[in-house]
C-alpha cells in the first residue's frame, strides 16, 4: 500500500510568469496564457524552443497545442491535463516533475488562464453544475449548486464540533487582506478591512460571508519545471520540489460524512515523509483558500495544530507575516485573485527566491496545496 | 411568481431503481451482502469492499441533521426568487449521509442534531424527491 514516494529533489520550478489580475481583462484566455507563458520562459532564462511539454487544467479553455502554436513551438513531446475544476495545480506540478525526472521532456510548462470574473464564474454554478447528472442527481435538485455551499456546511459542522467562531473565519480573511495590502498586484491592494467590516458584511452561504469567498478574477499564470540536474540558465535560483502527495477521496455520501471528505489529512503523511521534513520545519505556506474556513481545517490536516484547534490558531496573528506560520502572503484567493491554486505556487516560489512583497525572513521551505487537499508540494530553495 | 427549478435529477441505470422507489414514497438504500455496509448514492459495487453483491433495503427514513447551510445570495440571477433556501446534510440512522431540503420549518429554529423524518415531494410525473421534516 505505501509504496515509497521518490519525488524528492528530482525536479525544480525554474521560471514563473503571471499577467496582472483584474475583473475584466477584455482579452482572450489564449492571449493571457501566452503572456504568462512568455514571462515564465524568459524568467527561466530559456527560449520557447526549449519548451517540449505543456500541461493544462482540464477546466482550461486553452488547448496545449494552441498555446504551443502561439509560442512558435512546432510540436510537444509531452502533454497532459488534470481535473477536476480548480484542484489541479499541484497535481500538474507532480506530473511535470515525473516527466522531467524520467526524460519524457526537458522543460514542462504548467499554465492556467481564466476569465474567471468577466467570463463564466465558479460562484454562479455555470462552471460547476452538471445539470443533475451522475452524483449531482443527489445534490443539485436540492439547490446544492456551488462549492461555497459545501464549504459553508463543513464550516458549520466545525463550529458545532469544536466551538470555532465566526471571528476565526474573519481572522483568516483579515490576515490575507493585510497581506494583499502589501502586494500591488492584488486586486484588494489598498482596501484594508476590519473585523467590524467582516462581521457587518453580506452573508452569502450562512455562515459564510462575502469576505470568506475567493475573489473571482481574470488572469493567467505559468511556470516551468525542469529536471534537477539541468544546467540552469536563469539568474533566479531554482526552487526544488522536495516532497509531494495527491489524494482523491473515493465516493460521496457513504463512509459517514464523506460529502465532507478532504484529501489533505490523508496526503499529509506522505507529503512530509517524501520531503523528509516536519510541519514545524515549514517557513511559509500557500493554501488553496477558495473559502476561509478551509484554512482552519488545513492547518489541522497538515499537522500545524491539533484537530479542532485551527480556529484559535488563526487568532493573534499567527498566520500573518511576522507570525509563527505566515500563510498566503500575497493575499491568496480571498484577496489577491482566484487563479485556482496557481498564484499560491508562484508566491511560494517568490518567497523562496526572497522576492515577495511580504517576504518571510530567510524562507527556506514552503508548503503549497490545491483544492481541498487534492495535491500538495513541499518546495525548497 | 413561478420559482425557477433547481436542476432536476437525470436518473441513470445505476440509480433508476432508487428514483422509482421514491415515486412509491419509499426510501431505499443499497446494502452490501458481503460486508453489510450501506451505500449511497447507488452504484454497481460496494464502496467498502468492492463486492457487486448489493441488495436494496427500505430505509427507516429517520436521521439527524448533520449540518446545513442557508443560501442568502442567489448564486445566479434566475434563482433570486428562491432565496433564502436551506440545504441539509442528513445522517440517516443507517449511517449514510444524504443531501436534501427541509419542509415546514423556521430558519431560526434549525440546529445540528435535530431529528428528521423523510417525506416525499412530487416534482413532476417522472421525479419525486425525498425531503425531510423535523420530528418533534
Amino acid at each position: 500500500m505505501t509504496a515509497k514516494n521518490n519525488i524528492k529533489d528530482k525536479a525544480a520550478i525554474i521560471g514563473i510568469g503571471e499577467t496582472n489580475y483584474n475583473r475584466e481583462s477584455g482579452r482572450s484566455e489564449l492571449e493571457m496564457a501566452v503572456e504568462a507563458a512568455e514571462k515564465a520562459i524568459s524568467d527561466a532564462g530559456l527560449t520557447s524552443s526549449d519548451i517540449d511539454g505543456i500541461l493544462k487544467f482540464t477546466a482550461d479553455s486553452t488547448p496545449q497545442g494552441e498555446l504551443a502554436a502561439c509560442l512558435g513551438i512546432p510540436y510537444l513531446r509531452y502533454y497532459g491535463e488534470l481535473g477536476p475544476l480548480g484542484g489541479a495545480a499541484c497535481g500538474l506540478v507532480i506530473q511535470a516533475a515525473m516527466a522531467v525526472a524520467n526524460g519524457m521532456a526537458n522543460n514542462v510548462m504548467v499554465f492556467r488562464s481564466v476569465n474567471g470574473r468577466s467570463g463564466a464564474r465558479y460562484g454562479s454554478g455555470v462552471v460547476t453544475t452538471r445539470r443533475g447528472q451522475g452524483t449531482s442527481a443527489f445534490t443539485e435538485p436540492y439547490g446544492l449548486l456551488v462549492p461555497g455551499q459545501s464549504s459553508a456546511m463543513r464550516a458549520r459542522r466545525h463550529m458545532h464540533e469544536f466551538g470555532t467562531k465566526m471571528e476565526d473565519f474573519g481572522g483568516v480573511a483579515l490576515a490575507f487582506r493585510k497581506h494583499a495590502c502589501l502586494n500591488p498586484k492584488a486586486i484588494m491592494y489598498g482596501r484594508p478591512i476590519t473585523m467590524d467590516d467582516y462581521l457587518d458584511s453580506k452573508v452569502f452561504f450562512d455562515p459564510l460571508r462575502i469576505f470568506d469567498c475567493a475573489l473571482e478574477a481574470d488572469g493567467a499564470n505559468a511556470f516551468i519545471i525542469s529536471s534537477a540536474d539541468s544546467t540552469f540558465s536563469s539568474s533566479e535560483p531554482p526552487v526544488f520540489i522536495m516532497g509531494a502527495g495527491q489524494c482523491l477521496p473515493a465516493g460521496v455520501g457513504d463512509r459517514g460524512g464523506n460529502w465532507d471528505e478532504n484529501g489533505a489529512s490523508r496526503l499529509a503523511p506522505e507529503l512530509f515523509a517524501s520531503a523528509g521534513v516536519k510541519p514545524e520545519d515549514i517557513d511559509v505556506v500557500g493554501f488553496y483558500d477558495h473559502f476561509s474556513p478551509v484554512i482552519i481545517t488545513k492547518l489541522e490536516d497538515y499537522g500545524f495544530c491539533n484537530r479542532g484547534e485551527g480556529g484559535p490558531f488563526v487568532s493573534d496573528g499567527r498566520i500573518e507575516l511576522g507570525g509563527q506560520l505566515p500563510v498566503n502572503t500575497s493575499g491568496g484567493h480571498l484577496s489577491e485573485a482566484y487563479l485556482q491554486g496557481m498564484n499560491q505556487i508562484i508566491e511560494v516560489v517568490r518567497q523562496l527566491r526572497h522576492q515577495s512583497y511580504a517576504q518571510v525572513d530567510n524562507a527556506e521551505l514552503g508548503l503549497v496545496d490545491s483544492g481541498d487537499g487534492s495535491g500538495a508540494l513541499i518546495l525548497r530553495r | 411568481m413561478t420559482l425557477v427549478p433547481f436542476p432536476l435529477p437525470v436518473p441513470s441505470i445505476d440509480n433508476q431503481y432508487w428514483f422509482d422507489k421514491c415515486k412509491e414514497h419509499v426510501l431505499v438504500l443499497q446494502q452490501c451482502k458481503l460486508c453489510d455496509q450501506f451505500n449511497h448514492p447507488p452504484r454497481p459495487n460496494c464502496a467498502y469492499c468492492g463486492s457487486s453483491n448489493l441488495h436494496w433495503i427500505e430505509s427507516t427514513g429517520r436521521g439527524t441533521i448533520y449540518t446545513f447551510t442557508v443560501t442568502r445570495q442567489p448564486v445566479s440571477r434566475p434563482l433570486l426568487g428562491r432565496i433564502p433556501w436551506v440545504v441539509v446534510e442528513v445522517e440517516l440512522n443507517e449511517g449514510v449521509h444524504m443531501i436534501s431540503n427541509l419542509i415546514d420549518f423556521q430558519d431560526e429554529d434549525l440546529q445540528i442534531g435535530m431529528t428528521v423524518q423523510v417525506v416525499f415531494e412530487q416534482v413532476d410525473d417522472d421525479i419525486t424527491l425525498p425531503k425531510f421534516e423535523l420530528v418533534a
